[in-house]
């Protein structure tokens, strides 16, 4: 977190200052472990095991935060009798179907609940019935569905046995087995954890896309969440799982999404369902209840946002409009199309695929495989010049000449050259003010698409009367767009503020909304993004206010603005007692005033504010009426935290240890290697190499972690044009341990070349004593950190990281595994030219590789799934 | 023996390596110099420091030789001062990262720099003794000359020490530490360089006390070098090793010769002209050594750790 | 900024340093605070800027406090001065030095990090010594039982910076008056005066100003000079997000960092020590001063520096009876007769 946060990493100083303990654990000795009191090393790719065993300790020993447990989690649900879990199945759960999971035997018993995120669509459950519309209009009048419980927790099904069954082999000695971590270092951040929860204290856990970047990684988030909760950590202050996004807004673009399977506010996209009507998209994604339920207000004011006067209840609002998924459209798909033909165009904007994207030659084909190529950037990056100076060129694969994309350079505005705002991880959306005016050709993003949107709707226009009927009808919800922002200075930038009033929402009136609660179904408002519905509450743009902090309360509100309604943290209801009392005066944030009948506190409280604790829900009641006094977790189709996710995941409800795609070990804990519901792509510009027993893995010895340095940004983009940052990491580099370095005989700054069954990589050596070799299963395991900041252009340029790195992908959100590979490291520079191409043929027929390679335990190719929700943190610029 | 970069990412520079057997251990950032070495150009410098000495020291030779009627002897004397110290004005210039503002020097009077103080003696002294050598070519204005030639002899022995107080007064080790000597090796040094040019370029007949100001100048550079090295405790090795002790070794065998030759150069002009070249060359090479002793513990941080390490504050 | 008389020199009875404006002042006014006993180019000095001759309203000497044992390493200082004194990129090398690229301070780098990786006993907190592979030497043995727990990494990282000293050797020995104190207390290089005769560099017992190798002039940190006057703090100040780097009143800033010394000395890091806060020692006090967690020169700096001048007087006395040793010896030498 100081190597790639270093700002946010202010904070940890402050609590470290004021006697907070501060743990790290991750693979490589980093900047931040250089300011933990305790640095846990541990082995690339085994987190799960390390919670699992945390989890494991917490629940035998008894530590886990009982009145919070019972009351707030989903421990005391009782699961489907149909259900069995890895350690019954030897790795896998029930409902495996040798391509993915049915995953109906994992529900809870008597009751469907449509999870919160994840995969939402329950087409099947709902329709499963012959007549969609009968069931599409059940609902409001209909009694609501409750799960089973067993308030004692002591049913053999309930959630809390089932939680207890499935980590009672995660021991401090399979820990050690596994991550390379000896028992006392376990037992002392066991010890932490648990000293530091429960009435009178809280931990908080933060992570980066060192925990997404899995074939599991949705898992290892998960595994942190039952943990937080077991804990009572969540809603809490100073509690919580903080994810530490990829770069600026991070947040903002999956809460206003560039995904292609996600609406504004996390509504799912409508899939291609026949004759989905409005009505049945309610009915397959609202939740029973919780705030879900009111799913129909979100987007009915979002397609009144953007098709205005046109959306009309007697046209659905122009549902239509929406596009409609038919399958897999996530980045590394669209490139697999690009290779076969199936892409003619692609805009680039903000991203550098060409060095920053797993299997950097894949991404790279691709663009070599278009028509046409639009990259908007603020230097002239790799991906839009790999036509004449990629790696292919160099290796003779192809020339200059037979690449067919004409590629479109469009320069950039930075951020200090326009207006908008950066949403970071707390949710927070924090305004920027144009500093100074862009020069030359560079433009704002939205003033390009903006301006794009009015010359295609002009051109649209004008040859309406050449266009035949089923053209018209395409081209009407571009025509129907509200795209009408007002325009300010010689160029015509749009009015960012105008956008951001628009997100926020008007009412029937053209009033600006304060709330998101305020929404209605019934064409009346208007709202962009229902999360950010209150940003502009009283026309004030919240997000730029910036009040100093010694002006106002801790919990700092007049610090720009937080969705949703300016909480600060989400689920504060689980900071009161059942009754709604402060757990401890210590740690009291919202609480119960039985006073003013109203629920109060230092922050916004996330509840309905007049809901007393002890409310109980008609049986008829559904959506936020629906939850009890009692249930924290709004957003939740059960109103509970959920230790065990009945839906949602592709992979399981459980977080289960597997070992990566491409790992040294076998994996000991069960006879299933690897997550058997992975996503994989067979193609031969992606082998996989053999892991664990498997033979030819001795050929890829050593475990590669990618990381970031502080020095730089991403791929470089906006940190290798600079001569002040450039000057301070001025060359690509790989990170080892002098056991290693004697082992390879590699020198401190001289060359080493890494390989892979993809690629193989030069760059300079940096032996250094923060990386040690882990002793795990019995073996000693050296592990190499490999910085992915480089590429051919650039004040200083090196060999791009994901050159290395394969696409095998988590179920759930599609996430590349970029933390946890194999490969061989040997001295000197990589060969030149054709060479290349040999050397690596050679590794691979030494390692045996053919398509099959690596995709044991998960039969079919990924492209037979269907995804629906996506990337946790942004896609393809992460690595 | 630098550390620098040829160790792993996490090495201290600890100094064992070889050569350096005796030294006490030591630790240092990767062995990278804690002080900045010297700017100061060669041979700009070190020819800064030689010409300027000579130049002192054949000032009063110049000065007294005409006090004592030795008008060749004192032609040449007067003549060296000039070229000397016009030469050692040219060379400081030269070395001035901006030679256009060499002026800004006598924009002011510090006591607290050497190098202002020097200027101040430096920049009469060639006026002056340049105004006596026109005198002495073209015979103009000969009696005031005379006068004058007095005034810059005045100045001329600051001449031949102020560069060591310039040296001394830095962080440099090697300098520093040798503060009490240095002035005494130079004013010697300059001694001997004056006398040699005078046993060479005057006749035999009038050069007796210039070749006694070899003999005895290049006696006293030997005596007061030695006394250096044998104060200057762990710095001497600086002085003793590398370029800087071969050039001060070569400088002391010169010296030597110098003063030997000079004891016979009565008898033989070609002896003259030897004594001449070896007490320059000595005078010249002990100035350089000097120079590149004190670069040489710049560069070592062993020569900034250890003393401040083991020394109390008070002994240095 | 400027001073209304400089004081009078108690050595030489004239002006110790040129001011800005460059005219050689003097002035009946009378020492300012001089400790007893000693010269005022050594030892402890109140207000240095007072002695330089400003009036008694200048403002309070301001000066860093560089806490590293929360320096994050992540170089922010660097690339704010960088960014704020338009100061150039100047070299691409991968040094491996560990995560230090910078190597030291000079004319285009006012800030550097330093990165210092050890082993460490963790019972002791004392540094283990272990040999680290040499270039080319991959046979050299690795760390036995590199896997145990017997030692820990402990990775020291430290922002240097020109420490402003009360007793500024650089300043003193500047010919031109390019060098002078400000206001602030700080020592400021007057870039329009100096003829780059280089002085200043060797004498700097620190290693910190350098001559720019294009423009020939010396450069060092100016505490921001262009920024004090508006009320600002100095960009790297601003830009450091762990508070490593504290801006503020000397005064102020030695009883904080008397404080977080006992605190640290308190939570057992008993290798904490304060480093140019003392105004006995060689300089008489740091500007810009530090908390280390090791010593000095292990993060590159001198273990007990001393400002050079403190021996000039004795310097000058040396060279003078030098000087008249060599007048003397050439009178001895015409004495005698012709042969």
């Amino acid at each position: 977190m100081a190597e790639a946060h270093p700002v946010g990493f202010q904070w940890v100083m402050e609590a470290k200052r004021r006697g907070a303990k501060v743990i790290h654990i991750d693979p490589r000795f980093t900047r931040t472990s250089a300011m933990a009191d305790t640095f846990v090393p541990l082995r690339a790719g085994s987190d799960i095991a390390l919670l699992g065993g945390l989890i494991n300790y917490v629940l035998r020993g008894g530590h886990y935060f009982h009145e919070y447990v019972a009351a707030y989690t989903n421990a005391a649900t009782i699961v489907d009798e149909s259900y069995a879990d890895t350690e019954d199945l030897d790795g896998v759960f029930s409902g495996f179907t040798g391509s993915g999971y049915d995953q109906s035997s994992w529900y809870y018993q008597g009751a469907r609940i449509n999870p919160a995120a994840g995969e939402r669509d329950q087409w099947n459950d709902v329709f499963g019935s012959p007549d969609p519309d009968r069931a599409a209009s059940e609902g409001e009048s209909t009694p609501r569905a409750e799960p089973e419980t067993d308030p004692s927790l002591t049913h053999p099904r309930c959630v809390f046995q089932i939680l207890k069954r499935h980590f009672a082999r995660y021991t401090p000695e399979l820990v050690e087995q596994l991550c390379g971590i000896d028992r006392r270092r376990f037992h002392e951040v066991a010890e932490a954890l648990v000293a530091n929860s429960g009435r009178e204290r809280t931990t908080a856990f933060a992570y980066a896309v060192g925990w997404t970047h899995h074939t599991v990684g949705v898992q290892y988030i998960r595994a942190a969440s039952i943990l937080q909760l077991l804990l009572g950590n969540i809603g809490r202050p100073g509690g919580g799982i903080l994810a530490l996004r990829g770069h600026a807004s991070i947040q903002g673009s999956t809460d206003i999404p560039t995904l292609f399977d996600l609406l504004p506010g996390y509504i799912p996209m409508p899939q291609a369902h026949p004759n989905l009507s409005l009505d049945g998209f309610v009915a397959t994604n609202a939740a029973d209840k919780g705030y879900w339920g009111n799913i129909r207000d979100y987007v009915v004011s979002l397609l009144k946002a953007w098709w205005g006067e046109y959306a009309t209840a007697e046209n659905d609002f122009r549902f239509d409009h929406l596009p409609r998924l038919t399958g897999d459209h996530g980045s590394f798909r669209t490139v697999i199309d690009q290779i076969e033909g199936g892409v003619r165009g692609y805009f680039v904007i903000g991203e550098n695929p060409a060095v920053g994207t797993a299997n950097a030659h894949q991404q790279r084909m691709g663009l070599a495989n278009l028509d046409w190529l639009v990259v908007r950037d603020l230097n002239m990056i790799e991906t839009a010049t790999f036509w004449k100076n990629g790696p292919e060129i160099d290796e003779g694969e192809t020339t200059p000449s037979e690449i067919g994309t004409e590629v479109f350079f469009l320069p950039a505005a930075a951020h200090t050259e326009k207006d908008g705002t950066f949403t970071n991880t707390q949710r927070m959306l924090q305004w920027h003010h144009k500093a100074v005016e862009p020069t030359g050709d560079q433009r704002s993003d939205l003033w390009f698409f903006y301006h794009l949107g009015l010359r295609i709707k002009s051109k649209l226009a004008a040859r309406r009367f050449e266009r035949d009927a089923r053209q018209r009808e395409r081209d009407r919800p571009v025509l129907e767009l509200t795209w009408d922002y007002p325009t300010e200075g010689e160029i015509a930038e749009p009015s960012a503020d105008a956008v951001l009033r628009e997100i926020n929402g008007t009412d029937a009136d053209g009033r600006a909304l304060s709330s998101y609660t305020l929404l209605r179904s019934d064409g009346s408002t208007r709202s962009g993004c229902w999360i950010y519905c209150g940003v502009y509450a009283g026309e004030i743009n919240r997000a730029a206010r910036r009040e100093p902090g010694e002006r106002q309360s801790w919990v700092a509100p007049e610090w720009g603005w937080a969705w949703p309604a300016n909480r600060r943290i989400l689920y504060n209801r689980a900071a009161a007692d059942p009754q709604g009392r402060p757990w401890s005066d210590r740690k009291a944030y919202v609480w119960w005033d039985a006073e003013q009948r109203r629920w109060t506190g230092h922050d916004v409280p996330d509840f309905d504010a007049t809901k007393p604790p002890d409310y109980l829900p008609a049986a008829d009641a559904h959506g936020p009426d629906a939850l009890r006094g009692t249930d924290p977790f709004v957003m939740q189709g059960d109103g509970l935290g959920w230790l065990y996710a009945p839906a949602g995941l592709r992979d399981g409800p459980l977080p289960t240890h597997y070992e990566p795609q491409e790992s040294p070990l076998r994996n000991t804990l069960h006879s299933t290697q690897r997550n058997p519901a992975r996503q994989l792509y067979h193609r031969p510009e992606n082998r996989y190499q053999p892991s664990g027993a498997e033979p030819g893995a001795e050929v890829f010895p050593y475990v590669f972690t990618t990381f970031r340095l502080t020095e730089h940004h991403t791929a470089g983009g906006m940190s290798r044009w600079l001569p002040h940052l450039a000057e301070l990491a001025p060359a690509m580099f790989f990170e080892l341990s002098p056991e290693l370095a004697a082992e390879r005989e590699l020198v401190h700054l001289g060359w080493a070349t890494v390989i892979t069954a993809r690629g193989a990589i030069e760059g300079r050596v940096l032996i250094t004593q923060r990386i040690r070799p882990l002793r795990s299963n019995g073996r000693t395991l050296h592990q190499i950190g490999i910085p992915w900041h480089w590429g051919p252009n650039g004040l200083t340029t090196g060999d791009a990281a994901n050159e290395l790195l394969g696409v095998a992908l988590d179920p759930t959100v599609h996430i590349m595994e970029t933390k946890a590979g194999t490969c061989d490291i040997r001295p000197g520079s990589r060969p030149r030219g054709a060479e290349l191409g040999t050397l690596l043929a050679t590794y691979r027929a030494r390692a045996g590789i053919t398509e099959d390679t690596g995709t044991e335990d998960s039969p079919s190719a990924a492209d037979a799934r269907y995804p629906d929700v996506s990337d946790t943190d942004g896609g393809g610029d992460e690595s | 023996m630098k550390a620098r970069a040829d160790r792993g990412a996490g090495a201290e520079g600890s100094d064992r390596s070889a050569g350096h057997e005796t030294r006490e251990p030591f630790r240092s950032y990767y062995g990278r110099p804690i002080i900045k070495e010297p700017t100061w150009k060669v041979p700009d410098v070190p020819a800064y420091l030689y010409l300027g000495g000579m130049a002192g020291a054949s000032s009063v030779m110049g000065a007294l030789a005409q006090l004592r009627g030795y008008s060749r002897l004192r032609r040449v004397g007067l003549l060296c001062a000039a070229g000397g110290s016009g030469a050692s004005v040219l060379a400081l210039i030269h070395d001035l990262g901006r030679p256009r503002r060499f002026l800004n020097m006598l924009r002011v009077f510090k006591p607290t720099s050497p190098l202002s103080v020097g200027s101040w003696i430096l920049a009469p002294f060639s006026a002056l003794s340049g105004a006596v050598a026109v005198s002495e070519l073209t015979g103009f204005a000969r009696p005031l000359a005379r006068v004058v030639a007095g005034f810059a002899a005045v100045l001329a022995p600051a001449m031949t020490t102020y560069t060591a107080v310039l040296l001394a007064d830095t962080a440099v080790p090697g300098w520093h530490e040798t503060r009490r000597e240095l002035p005494f090796v130079f004013a010697f040094s300059s001694v001997a360089a004056a006398g040699a040019l005078g046993t060479g370029l005057a006749p035999r007949s009038e050069a007796a006390p210039a070749r006694r100001m070899a003999v005895i100048g290049s006696l006293g550079e030997l005596l007061a070098s030695r006394v250096l090295e044998q104060r200057a405790g762990r710095i001497a090795e600086a002085y003793r090793t590398g370029r800087a002790g071969t050039t001060l070794r070569t400088a002391r065998v010169l010296a030597a010769g110098c003063a030997l030759g000079a004891l016979f150069a009565r008898r033989s002009g070609s002896v003259a002209v030897l004594v001449a070249a070896s007490g320059t060359a000595a005078s010249a090479a002990t100035r350089y050594g000097v120079f590149e002793a004190g670069r040489e513990t710049a560069r070592d941080p062993y020569y900034t750790v250890v003393p401040q390490r083991q020394d109390g504050r008070s002994e240095r | 900024m400027s001073p209304d008389g400089a004081a009078e020199h108690p050595l030489f009875g004239l002006a110790r340093a040129a001011q800005p404006g460059g005219d050689v002042r003097t002035s009946a006014s009378g020492p300012v605070d001089s400790p007893a006993g000693g010269n005022r180019l050594s030892g402890p000095l109140a207000d240095p800027s007072a002695e330089a001759g400003y009036s008694e309203r200048h403002p309070e000497r301001m000066g860093f406090f560089t806490d590293t044992s929360v320096c994050i390493g992540c170089k922010a200082c660097e690339v704010a001065c960088k960014e704020w004194n338009l100061l150039e990129e100047d070299g691409l090398d991968l040094t491996g030095m560990s995560y230090d690229n910078t190597t030291e301070l000079g004319a285009t780098t006012w800030r550097h990090v330093a990165f210092v990786e050890q082993r460490i006993d963790p019972s002791t907190r004392a540094r283990v010594d272990i040999g680290m592979p040499g270039m080319g030497a991959p046979s050299t043995t690795p760390e036995e039982g590199a896997d145990s727990d017997a030692t820990e990494v402990r990775w020291l990282m430290s922002s240097d910076v020109c420490k402003h000293c009360t007793h500024a050797a650089c300043l003193d020995v500047c010919p031109t008056g390019a060098l002078i104190r400000s206001e602030y207390g700080t020592v400021v290089v007057q870039d329009d005066v100096c003829n780059g005769c280089g002085y200043c560099v060797p004498a700097c017992p620190y290693g910190v100003i350098d001559i720019h190798p294009d423009n020939g002039g010396a450069f060092k940190c100016t505490l921001c000079q262009d920024r004090l006057g508006s009320g600002l703090a100095p960009a790297c100040a601003t830009a450091c997000p762990t508070e490593s780097i504290q801006y503020g009143p000397l005064d102020q800033l030695r009883q904080r960092a008397e404080q977080r010394l006992e605190q640290l000395h308190e939570q057992g890091m008993t290798e904490a020590r304060l480093y140019g806060q003392d105004p006995t020692d060689g300089v008489g006090g740091d500007g810009a001063f530090f908390l280390l967690l090791d010593e000095p020169e292990v993060y590159g700096l001198p273990p007990d520096p001393v400002v050079t001048t403190r021996d000039l007087p004795a310097m000058a006395a040396h060279a003078a009876i030098a000087a008249a040793t060599a007048a003397l010896t050439v009178a001895a030498c015409f004495l005698g007769g012709r042969r």
